[in-house]
């Protein structure tokens, strides 16, 4: 095999700038899907952990019809006493849920006694809160962030700051209608200024759940959304689908299901764009596919076109059909380990300098995101593997075609 | 025992919707060390000859025996086994390896073909470099030297193997008249150190006047002639 190497090595040489050029177009292929499975994985893990670590968590429990409403925060569909302990009790036996939150989500008025506007709201046990999504601290933009709020303080959504020209210790009113259709009002203390990001719920306001209970007049345990934190993103599938095992034999009365839950990806859009993302990766692989598998066979076309009367020789001197195909395959191997050397070196270089000269970029209403790319050994491992195969592959042709060549023909061409 | 036994050796070519008649029902035998030159104008069917005893090519009809082995029916797989094994070739272009150097060149079937060990080949091939009087020169490429050093080269290829059997395709066509000369010696000189059979192609008189069993083909046809000093005409 190593004679089979030399040879193939050399005949390489040989087409010195054939070789370079070839090599650097599958540089170039490998360095383009790297840098962009680099890239786009960095966004989307960025805003997946964005989304799920400052907003919604990774899973969350509602009753049953909860998210077809959602839009008009319906006070009628909270889980209540039962339901809660029942959810509660599951959530801590089971042991890959590191932290669950249990939120109150309603409409209220904002005044600032001079103007009033619509404001959605999140209310919660601050505690839970910060375990069930750790950064939510990070998008308070003004104000304290530690212990996030107390009893009788407003985080406010940074749009509805803004425009109602509310300042951090300025008292607010919120004022909401409970279930039963009776209003009641409550003065709130400006704790902090929340930055809004993408999404369901990135413009809620948020409160106490304390508040939230005495401003609704709510009495028993109640709430409307359960959300939960896992200790690996990785166990996602499996505690969705034991949570729902779990959960789905509970009945009504009417014997209808009572709970429904539900993953990030059902409830942010922004699944899609990562769907979307996952399938411009796949396009940019096969294009890097086509690439190695057109550059490489045509090079090895030629490289048995040129040497038709050596591969008669080879053949009288008595070279068995199946080193002739070694040889070429092992030419084309060659090529496409070098271009994929060469391509992961760069591509790794490319992601050291992104990360250190610190690129940002906006998305939506985020300014100055962070680039952090990274890029996983499985994800280079796969490319590498992928070129490789292929290159072997577009060689197979050409070399099928050199070993089955009749040495007497072969030998005639000049 | 015969090195090379024909009997009834035909063969014949499709060309559209014409058969071509290249070698017409030949016997001869060749005994092992000889030195055999088939002479012949332009188509007169020497090379098809030289391909069929060299397992290039199989024979339409009749018999052939190479080294006591029937050749007529092997497949690919099987002739390039037994080429490998048996015969040696010298080519009128020399067809060395240009991106092997001159020792690799020669080294190249025990490598490749009979997968010699490493202390062996490098042995065999520095005695064959010594014998063609290149001893000196195995690190070169075919590029550095010249026609004949080249065809001196291919020689010592085509022997490397203890082949019994050498076959050459107009080895001197593309050589000065002494430089053909000194080949046709080193030939000679090497059928007596090893016993190895050469058999030539050639329409050139300097290896007709130096062969020692001569058959003269015309139109496929083995033909009497003087000096012609055994084997079986059809």
């Amino acid at each position: 095999m190593l004679n089979i190497s030399k040879l193939a090595f050399r005949n390489l040489l040989r087409y010195k700038r054939r070789t370079l050029l070839t090599s650097a177009l599958i540089t170039l292929g490998v360095v383009a899907v790297l840098l962009f499975i680099s890239v786009s994985g960095s966004f989307k893990s960025m805003m997946i952990g964005q989304i799920t670590d400052s907003m919604l968590g990774h899973l969350q429990i509602h009753r049953k019809g909860y998210l077809a409403s959602m839009d008009s925060l319906p006070l009628d569909r909270n889980l209540k006493g039962k339901q809660i302990a029942n959810i509660k009790e599951m959530l801590e036996k089971n042991g890959a849920v590191e932290a669950f939150s249990m939120r109150i989500k309603l409409g209220a008025m904002f005044s600032n006694f001079k103007e009033t506007t619509n404001i959605r709201l999140n209310a919660v046990n601050p505690e839970q809160e910060i375990q069930t999504v750790p950064m939510l601290t990070d998008r308070i933009i003004k104000g304290k962030k530690e212990g996030l709020l107390n009893k009788g303080e407003i985080l406010v959504p940074e749009l509805i700051a803004k425009g109602m020209k509310v300042k951090i210790n300025d008292t607010v009113v919120l004022v909401a209608t409970n279930k039963d259709g009776s209003v009641n009002g409550q003065p709130f203390v400006v704790r902090g200024i929340l930055e809004g990001i993408s999404g369901p719920g990135g413009r809620d306001g948020l409160i106490h759940i304390q508040d939230a209970k005495t401003l609704l007049r709510i009495s028993d345990n109640e709430v409307s959304e359960v959300a939960i934190r896992l200790r690996d993103m990785k166990s996602l599938d499996l505690v969705f689908t034991q949570l729902k095992n779990e959960l789905g034999p509970i009945k009504n009365k009417m014997d209808k299901p009572v709970f429904e839950v539900h993953t990030w990806q059902k409830l942010s859009p922004f699944f899609n764009i990562a769907r979307m993302i996952d399938l411009m990766t796949l396009f940019i692989k096969i294009m890097l596919v086509a690439i190695v598998l057109v550059s490489i066979m045509n090079v090895m076309i030629m490289a048995v076109y040129e040497r038709i009367n050596e591969i008669g020789t080879i053949s009288a001197i008595g070279t068995p059909p199946g080193k002739i195909l070694s040889l070429f395959v092992v030419e084309g191997f060659l090529l496409g380990v070098v271009g994929t050397f060469i391509g992961v070196i760069v591509s790794l270089a490319g992601i050291f300098a992104m990360n250190f000269f610190k690129i940002s970029f906006d998305f939506g209403r985020q300014k100055g995101l962070l680039l952090s790319p990274t890029i996983g050994t499985s994800d280079i491992l796969a490319i590498v593997v992928i070129v490789i195969a292929i290159a072997v592959l577009a060689s197979l042709q050409p070399a099928w075609k050199a070993s089955k060549m009749d040495p007497i023909t072969a030998l005639r061409h000049v | 025992m015969a090195l090379v036994e024909a009997r009834n050796l035909s063969k014949n070519y499709i060309a559209g919707e014409i058969t071509v008649k290249a070698i017409r029902g030949v016997d001869f035998t060749i005994e092992p060390g000889a030195f055999v030159s088939f002479v012949g104008p332009s188509g007169s069917g020497k090379s098809t000859l030289l391909n069929m005893i060299g397992c290039l090519d199989p024979p339409t009809e009749g018999s052939l025996t190479v080294a006591g082995q029937d050749v007529t029916r092997l497949s690919s797989k099987q002739s390039a086994k037994f080429r490998g094994d048996h015969i040696g070739f010298i080519f009128q272009d020399f067809n060395l390896i240009p991106v092997l150097t001159v020792f690799e060149n020669i080294e190249y079937p025990l490598q490749m073909v009979q997968n010699w060990p490493p202390a062996k080949r490098k042995k065999r091939v520095q005695e064959l470099l010594e014998a063609v009087g290149m001893g000196d020169q195995g690190n070169k490429f075919p590029s550095q030297i010249s026609g004949g050093q080249k065809q001196r080269i291919a020689v010592a290829r085509a022997l490397v193997t203890n082949a019994k059997l050498v076959l050459a395709d107009e080895p001197t066509a593309n050589l000065d008249r002494k430089t053909a000369n000194r080949i046709i010696s080193l030939m000679k000189a090497m059928r007596d150190e090893f016993g190895t059979t050469f058999i030539f192609s050639t329409h050139d008189p300097r290896v007709v006047d130096n062969a020692e069993i001569i058959f003269n083909l015309e139109d496929g046809l083995l033909q009497p002639q003087d000096g012609y000093k055994g084997g079986n005409h059809a």
